[in-house]
Parts: C-alpha cells; sequence; structure tokens
C-alpha cells in the first residue's frame, strides 16, 4: 500500500506527519511512501532528506491518491473531497466536537482514524499524540512565559544585588503540566501546582514542584477514562478560593486543564487576573477549547490593564517544529506497526483490539463514533478499590490473662511429669530448657547476610551426635556396633564438611 | 580399686571438657551474628567440636572392652567421614549451598536414627520409670530423626532439581500427617508397654514416610523455611539423643541448633508473611490462578546497550538479585559491572530481599564469593525508602521479591508480603529469561511499568554484554 504526507494547509500549521526517520520506519513496513513537496519545509526536513530515507516526492494529487494518508491536522471539506473511497485517513479529528466532518468523512467512503482519540491505556502510550504533543507543549508555555516575563527565574545574588526566583503556578498535572513543572523547576523557579486527582500529588513532587492542595475536602479519586473528571461545586468554590489567594503571589499561571472534547473548565476570573503583579505572565493552554482563564484570546498575546500577559498560543507544539514532527511521526509509525502485524505493507483494522477500536471514527462509509467505553490501564483501577476498602481490623489483641494461663497449665503439667520422673532427667531437663533459651537469644540478633554461613556451622555442630555413636561404637553387640559405625562415618561428614564450607563462605565476606 | 578412681577422674575430666565445648558452641554461634567475628566464631566452634571429640573418645576407648580394636574403628569411620566431608566443602559451588545444607540435615537425621536403635538394643537393666523416659526418648529420638532424614533428602532432592519442586498435592494430605501423628503416639504406647523391636520399626517406617510427605508437598518457594526448619529438626534430634544417652553435651548442642534452627524459620516466615504452621503444612502456590488473564498491558523491551548507556548517566544504581541470579552463575559479572561503576563514581549498591534465593542468606554468600564488599550489600528494610531516589534499578533473576502485586492486589496470593519496592524508583531493568511467572506462580505487574523494561537472555551473558558496551 502506498501513504500519503501531503503539506498542511492550516495556516500557521509547521509540522508534518513524518520525517526522514519515520520514512525509513514506515518503508521497514513494507509501505510505500509519497510526501508532497515542501510539505516538511517548514520543519526543517528537506524534500532532499525525505527521498534520502527512501519516499518518492510528489504532487498533491498523487499525495492525496494514496491508499492511506498521514497527517496532522483534521482534513479540510476540500481535502475529504480528495480521499479516494476506501482509502485509510490518520490525522488529529477530533471526533467529538464535530460530528459534521465524521459525517462527512463516512460519506466519502474512507475509513479514518483518530490520533487524539487513543484510549489511555499503558499499551497505547506510544501512539498517543496527546501526551508526545502535550509533553513539548507544556515545555514551551514555559518558554514562552520566560519570553515575555520581565525578569530571571532563577534566583541570584550578585554584585548588583539580589535577584528574587519567579513562581510559577501550574494548573493540572497532566502531561503538559508536568513537563511546565519540569521545564520550569530546571530554569530555577518556584513552582506550585494544583491539580483535582490527588493521586498525582507523587508525581508533581517527583518533578520538583509543591503540591498545593484543598484544605478540609478531599480531592476527588481517579476516574476511569484517565482524565480529570469536572469537580463537583464545593471543591469548585475551594479551588476559586486558592487560585485567588496564589494568583497575588506568584508570578506565572501556567493552566493545562483541558478535557478533550468538552469547553475548558474557567478556573483564573477577571478578578484574579486583576490582582496579579504588573508584569506577570499567564500561559492558558486551553485557549484552544475556550480557555481556562477568563479573558484568553485564541492564538492572540493579550495585555491586560495591569499590564500582565494572557498567552493563548494554540500551536504551542508547533512551535517546536522539528521535535513535534518527529514525535508525531512517530505516534504514526506506531500506530501503523499495530496495524500491520505481518509487516507486509497492508494495513488491517481490528475491531477486536481495544486501542484500534477507540481510534477508528468510521470505516468504509460506516460511522462508528462513539467507541465503547474502554476502562484504563488495569492496574490503578485495580488499586483504586483497594484503597477504598477499610483498613484490615487491627490485628486482635488476645487477651494477656489466656496467655498467663496457658502458660501456667504447661507449668502445672510439667509439674505432674516432673513429680513422677527421676532425678537424672530432671536434671537434663534443666539443661535442655537453657540451651534453648541460650539458642534463642544468641540467634535473634544474627545479621541476615550470615544466616547461610550460621546454618552450616550450627548444622556443623549438629554433628555432635557423633558423640553418641563414638559412645556405642565399643560394644559387643556386632549390630550395635556396625550401625555405630555407619552413624560415625556420616556424623564425621557433618561435622568436617560443616566447618570446612562455613570457614570457605567466611572467608569470602570482606569489606572495602 | 585404682581402676574406680581412674575412671571416676576420668569421667570428671570428660564432663569438664563438656562444659567447655558446651560455651565454645554458645559462643561460636554468637560470633556468627556479626561480620566482624564471625570466623572467631567457627574457629570456636572447630575447637569445641575438637575438645568434645577428644574428651569422648577417651572415654570410649576407656570404657570398651577391646580398647584398641574400638580405637581403630572410630578412627577409620571418621578418616572415611572426614575425606567426604571436606572434599564435599571443597568442591561444592556456592550455587549449590542450598542442596549441601539440605543433605547434610539428613546425615544428622539418619545418625540420630542409628544412635536411637543402638540404644535401644544395647540397654539393659533399668527398671520402673527409668525405663519408661528411657524408652519414650529413644522413641522421639528415632521419629525425629526419621523425619529429618527423608525430609531433608527430598529437600535436597528437590533444591538440586532432581524432583519436581511444585508441591506435591495428595487428597487429604493433612488428614494424613495427623493419622501419622495419631498412629505414632498410639505405638508410643505400645512400645513403652511392651518394650518390643515391632512398634519401634513400624513407627520408623511411618516417620520416614511421614517426613517425605511433609516436605514433598511444600512448594520450591518455600525452600528458605524448609531448610532451616530441618536445621531445627537436626538440632531437636540431636537434643532427643543427647536425652536418651544421658548426655548433657548432645541436649545443650541439639537445643541450641534446635532454637536456632527455629528462630530462622519464623524470621523467614516473617520476611514473606506467611504464617509457620501454613508453610509446615504445605500447600503454598496451589491457588494461583487468580488473575492470571488480567490485561497487564505490554512490557517494553531494551537492549544491553541501551542499559549501559543507562547506567552511565546514572548517579545512584541498586541491583536486586534473586535465585535467577544463581542459575545463571551471574555473580562474577555483576560483580564486575559494579567494580566498574563504583569507580566512574556511581553510588551502587545491592538490595537483599530476605528470602531471595533457596536459602537464607543465599544471595550474600554468592555476592561475597565474586568479591563484593558487603558494606554495599543492604537488606530490605534498608534499601526500601532509598528506592524512590534511585535512578536505576537491575532486577537480576528476581521475579516474585519485587512485585508490586503484593501491596497492590489484595486478591494476590503473595499479598502482604514485604518486598523491594524497585518501582519506586526511576528506571527499573528486569533481567529475565522469558516472560514466565516466579516461583510462586503470580504474574508480575512490575514487568508492565511504564518505567520498567526488559531484558531478555541470559543474566550472565546479559551483564556481560553491558560491561563491554560500558
Amino acid at each position: 500500500m502506498r501513504i500519503g504526507v501531503p503539506q498542511e494547509s492550516k495556516p500557521g500549521e509547521t509540522r508534518v506527519a513524518a520525517t526522514p526517520k519515520t520514512v525509513g520506519q514506515l518503508i521497514g513496513l513494507g509501505y510505500e511512501v509519497v510526501v508532497e513537496a515542501g510539505a516538511g519545509r517548514r520543519a526543517s526536513f528537506s524534500d532532499a532528506a525525505f527521498q534520502e530515507a527512501g519516499a518518492s516526492v510528489g504532487t498533491s494529487a498523487d499525495v492525496w491518491d494514496s491508499d492511506l494518508v498521514i497527517k496532522v491536522n483534521a482534513p479540510t471539506d476540500e481535502e475529504v473531497g480528495r480521499l479516494r473511497p476506501g482509502a485509510i485517513l490518520a490525522s488529529l479529528l477530533a471526533p467529538a466536537l464535530n460530528p459534521e466532518l465524521v459525517e462527512r468523512l463516512a460519506g466519502q467512503g474512507v475509513t479514518a482514524l483518530a490520533m487524539d482519540a487513543v484510549p489511555r491505556i499503558s499499551r497505547a502510550q506510544a501512539l498517543d499524540v496527546l501526551s508526545s504533543m502535550a509533553n513539548i507543549g507544556g515545555y514551551r508555555a514555559v518558554v514562552e512565559a520566560a519570553h515575555e516575563f520581565g525578569s530571571l527565574f532563577t534566583g541570584q545574588v550578585t554584585a548588583a544585588g539580589k535577584v528574587p526566583p519567579a513562581k510559577v503556578l501550574v494548573v493540572g498535572a497532566g502531561v503538559a503540566g508536568l513537563a511546565a513543572i519540569g521545564t520550569a523547576n530546571s530554569l530555577g523557579a518556584i513552582v506550585r501546582a494544583f491539580d483535582a486527582r490527588p493521586e498525582v500529588a507523587e508525581q508533581v513532587e517527583s518533578m520538583g514542584a509543591e503540591f498545593l492542595r484543598v484544605e478540609g475536602l478531599e480531592q476527588e479519586g481517579p476516574s476511569a477514562t484517565g482524565y480529570a473528571k469536572e469537580m463537583g461545586e464545593d471543591f469548585n468554590r475551594r479551588a476559586a478560593e486558592l487560585y485567588a489567594e496564589q494568583a497575588k503571589d506568584v508570578d506565572i499561571i501556567i493552566t493545562t486543564a483541558l478535557i478533550p472534547g468538552r469547553p475548558a473548565p474557567r478556573l483564573i476570573t477577571a478578578d484574579m487576573v486583576a490582582s496579579m503583579k504588573p508584569g506577570s505572565v499567564i500561559v492558558d493552554m486551553a485557549a484552544s477549547n475556550g480557555g481556562n482563564v477568563e479573558g484568553t484570546v485564541a492564538d492572540q498575546l493579550v495585555l491586560t490593564d495591569n499590564q500582565v500577559r494572557i498567552i493563548g498560543y494554540t500551536d504551542l507544539p508547533g512551535r517546536l517544529p522539528t521535535q513535534a514532527s518527529q514525535l508525531y511521526g512517530t505516534n504514526v509509525v506506531n500506530l501503523l506497526k499495530l496495524l500491520t502485524p505481518g509487516k507486509d505493507g497492508k494495513a488491517v483494522i481490528d475491531f477486536d483490539d481495544v486501542v484500534q477500536r477507540g481510534m477508528t471514527v468510521c470505516r468504509d462509509g460506516q460511522s462508528t463514533w462513539p467507541p465503547p467505553p474502554v476502562a484504563v490501564s488495569a492496574a490503578p483501577v485495580a488499586a483504586a478499590p483497594a484503597a477504598e476498602k477499610p483498613a484490615p481490623p487491627p490485628p486482635k489483641v488476645r487477651d494477656p490473662r489466656r496467655r498467663y494461663a496457658l502458660m501456667g497449665l504447661a507449668a502445672v503439667l510439667f509439674g505432674l511429669v516432673a513429680a513422677y520422673s527421676p532425678a537424672t532427667f530432671l536434671g537434663h531437663f534443666t539443661v535442655f530448657a537453657l540451651a534453648v533459651i541460650v539458642g534463642f537469644y544468641v540467634i535473634s540478633n544474627v545479621a541476615h547476610a550470615l544466616h547461610t554461613p550460621l546454618m552450616s556451622e550450627t548444622n556443623a555442630i549438629s554433628g555432635i551426635i557423633l558423640v553418641g555413636a563414638l559412645l556405642q561404637i565399643g560394644s559387643e553387640d556386632p549390630v550395635v556396633r556396625t550401625l555405630a559405625f555407619v552413624a560415625t562415618v556420616i556424623a564425621s561428614v557433618n561435622i568436617f564438611g560443616g566447618f570446612a564450607v562455613t570457614n570457605r563462605m567466611l572467608q569470602m565476606f570482606r569489606k572495602d | 580399686m585404682t581402676g574406680t578412681v581412674t575412671s571416676s577422674v576420668t569421667t570428671n575430666l570428660v564432663q569438664a571438657a563438656y562444659i567447655v565445648a558446651a560455651v565454645l558452641f554458645v559462643l561460636s554461634l554468637a560470633g556468627l551474628s556479626k561480620h566482624e567475628k564471625a570466623k572467631e566464631g567457627n574457629a570456636f566452634g572447630v575447637a569445641g567440636m575438637v575438645i568434645a571429640l577428644v574428651a569422648t573418645i577417651w572415654l570410649a576407648v576407656d570404657r570398651a572392652a577391646n580398647g584398641p580394636l574400638t580405637l581403630m574403628l572410630i578412627a577409620i569411620a571418621m578418616a572415611i567421614g572426614a575425606a567426604i566431608g571436606l572434599w564435599r566443602a571443597r568442591v561444592v559451588e556456592m550455587t549449590q549451598m542450598p542442596e549441601l545444607v539440605a543433605m547434610l540435615h539428613s546425615f544428622v537425621g539418619a545418625a540420630a536414627v542409628l544412635v536411637g536403635y543402638n540404644s535401644y538394643l544395647s540397654e539393659e537393666g533399668l527398671e520402673g520409670s527409668l525405663a519408661t523416659i528411657h524408652n519414650v526418648e529413644v522413641y522421639l529420638g528415632v521419629f525425629i530423626g526419621a523425619v529429618t532424614f527423608t525430609g531433608s533428602i527430598v529437600a535436597f532432592l528437590k533444591l538440586s532439581a532432581r524432583i519436581k519442586s511444585s508441591p506435591l498435592m495428595l487428597p487429604a494430605r493433612h488428614w494424613l500427617n495427623l493419622a501419622a501423628v495419631v498412629v505414632s503416639a498410639g505405638l508410643l504406647v505400645w512400645f513403652v508397654a511392651s518394650q518390643l523391636l515391632v512398634p519401634l520399626a513400624v513407627m520408623t517406617v511411618i516417620a520416614l514416610a511421614f517426613g517425605w510427605h511433609l516436605v514433598a508437598s511444600i512448594g520450591g518457594g518455600d525452600m528458605p523455611v524448609v531448610v532451616s526448619m530441618l536445621n531445627s529438626y537436626s538440632g531437636w534430634a540431636a537434643a532427643a539423643a543427647g536425652f536418651m544417652l544421658g548426655n548433657d553435651l548432645l541436649i545443650v548442642t541439639g537445643a541450641l541448633v534446635g532454637s536456632s534452627g527455629a528462630i530462622l524459620s519464623y524470621i523467614m516466615c516473617r520476611a514473606m508473611n506467611r504464617s509457620f504452621v501454613s508453610v509446615i503444612a504445605g500447600g503454598f502456590g496451589q491457588e494461583v490462578s487468580i488473575g492470571a488473564d488480567k490485561d497487564y498491558g505490554e512490557h517494553r523491551e531494551m537492549q544491553a546497550d541501551e542499559v549501559a548507556e543507562m547506567l552511565r548517566d546514572a548517579r545512584s544504581v541498586v541491583i536486586t538479585p534473586g535465585y535467577g541470579m544463581a542459575v545463571a552463575q551471574a555473580q562474577y559479572p555483576v560483580a564486575e559491572l559494579t567494580s566498574q561503576l563504583r569507580k566512574k563514581g556511581v553510588n551502587v549498591r545491592f538490595g537483599i530481599h530476605p528470602v531471595a534465593g533457596r536459602l537464607p542468606g543465599h544471595m550474600n554468600v554468592l555476592l561475597a564469593e565474586a568479591k563484593v564488599p558487603y558494606d554495599i550489600v543492604l537488606e530490605m528494610d534498608e534499601i526500601n525508602d532509598d528506592l524512590s531516589d534511585t535512578d536505576v534499578v537491575l532486577v537480576i533473576g528476581a521475579n516474585d521479591t519485587v512485585n508490586p502485586a503484593a501491596e497492590e492486589d489484595p486478591t494476590s496470593p503473595i499479598a502482604g508480603m514485604p518486598v523491594l519496592e524497585v518501582w519506586k524508583a526511576r528506571n527499573v531493568v528486569v533481567f529475565k529469561r522469558s516472560m514466565a511467572t516466579g516461583y510462586a506462580g503470580v504474574q508480575n505487574p512490575l514487568f508492565f511499568k511504564e518505567n520498567a523494561a526488559m531484558l531478555f537472555g541470559d543474566a550472565k551473558d546479559r551483564v556481560e554484554d553491558i560491561i563491554k558496551a560500558l
């Protein structure tokens, strides 16, 4: 089959769905690849580089006539019309927001795979475009903020005076949020983060930020889809108080609260923006879906009355076109690996696979959107009910009286036995009881590393049973003598072998 | 007249020697609980043994009707035993230590049985309660010795993979065990009343079968507990022999060994979060199908050179070895890798789970053999808190001891067992031959975690590949 890589028609788009490196991988899967002339120019990939990787460079018509078209942005109406019936299209589609587009694709008789509808299960991570783009988007958001911010991110003490570190608040600790936290932290800023899901606290802290909590209210548990849920009213009110308080203190706010297919939640109000220090910067990564911040304009830098800059760029990943294309291209390669189990250049869609089923919005002219819901990775879901279970009942505290009663009973029983025993037995028993106790205390603090030598040592020592055999070997009875002889042999093996091997092991232990 | 005086002096001297020997044995075990004093401890043990044996041989020759013959027999028997013992001790591979220890236990058991029979055959002229007590002692000594003997043989066969290590599941096995104990108790009454050889012999057969079945029904994963339990039994067998011979040295030594083995078993059980009784009764690992068909996602594979690169960039590395390292004989390349990384300034440490391997402390011995300094070999509790701050964890041949299911999945058969929390590290590389499950037969969600990668193949070859790539 032939794969076509068109030039992106969306104004301002810099990315391309394949790079010379991924073209090589696609060819390795048995496909033929045709790239539209100039498609990679803005991502710094020349036509010659594509050709060198084994692709042919063709016209727009060649590309759109392919069996499989891979691109970044959703196709325009005109582009949908150029698709061949029966062809496969893989691109960002946002099917939940664009039902008309799905209709049109179905009407064209094509099979369409939405790169942005990958189920969030660990197996599908390798093809999840939202993750890979969010990651570099989060990085770029910090870079954009630093570019607009009038001071340093890192704190310094210099001869010319002290430079205070910037304070950054990241709202939403998804992939983008975590990437932003890591980037801001490595620039030297003081980073705080907030998320409705308390279980991400550990991840936030591992990236070097402080995790903010809503006081007096349990933040809700994980959701089955892997995205944060829309939260209850009480929670939202408390969270708003927290934002208002933080807005007065921080220099940079980066918001990443975006649930695919829904309008972005409004988190930062105009009042909060007005309370920020002049020169502060807000990066609203949800600007494409309406924004988390009141006053955001998609694709614009807005300067408020109190000199706060609100950045609403929706093309943050596209501002790193080379790396973004490489990541997107790799996601596409991973998708095609899944579709081409035979590596024979023939793409097959298997509806029994939840990943392929979830991404397919229409197949051979039939709309298949929305797919049946998929539960996220088994592990967290399995862990969640465990966490909610009531703590196991505390270990039963035994009534100490019962223990004393048992000890008393044992003592009485022993007394009865002893009363009818000969004195020699009691003497031996005293020795025995004391030796057990000595053994118990001597061994209880042995170092774990020495267990094996200890065991072979005790083994050698228990060869002391040789003493019994030795005393019997002088017997006149030939049977007894023979048995004692055998016992002597095997007990000697024990003694000599046990001590020798213990010594060998102990020689090996050394300290640096 | 002079004879009795000499004999009384002899007896007293022998008693004194026994007391000295007993004290030396206690010092020996005490010494073995610290690295610094361990060699000294072993020397005390040897000294105690020499003193005890010299005294006993003197006593035996003195008592025997035919002194020179007795001395000769003793010399021949001990020479044979010493030759075999020293030869085995010299050639044994450190990876085969568990087998050797199990085999040695069986010898103590067999010797106890033989000594018991001899004691029964040669003892005459006891009356009343003295005879009763003596017979009970003989009976118990033979019983414990026989159980230790066959139990250790099965443990040896399982550990050396001569028989399958999966638990033997006879129907009504608990009832069989109970029946063996009850019948043996009944035979004891008969034996004490009649003083005949028959009940003793029948009991011996039952005890041999009982010991066999007891260990056969315990799975390979529980072998550390079994070996230390048999260690304990061999001690009790020696103590029982001491009672029947009226020999305090045997009693003291047997009790020391018996209680130390019991403590070790208890430590092992605690490390696996399992009750001692359920291990002994056998049957771990029969209900392990739970969750086996669960979708854990996909594992990620890595190559040796990628791991090498990761290690080069790491600041701290923790290696958690398991039985697989012993099987692959990978301890030498692992030690080489460790010293190379340490030269590069990487902080390399080892995290040892208490039940890693098939014998308590097995991994420590292997690493010591390969000259890994023992101060970088840490226990689970010492290393667990540091794992979240570790760049790379190398899991070499371990599986159940690093299984997050023990903490996360309450339905897992190993739920609640303390494990090395390797998944908290930034990267985990698992050395494994295939995706097969560990000894407990439980799937390991660690392999499917996002920060985990698999490095397939023989652990020794792969570690050598990494050293080359470094």
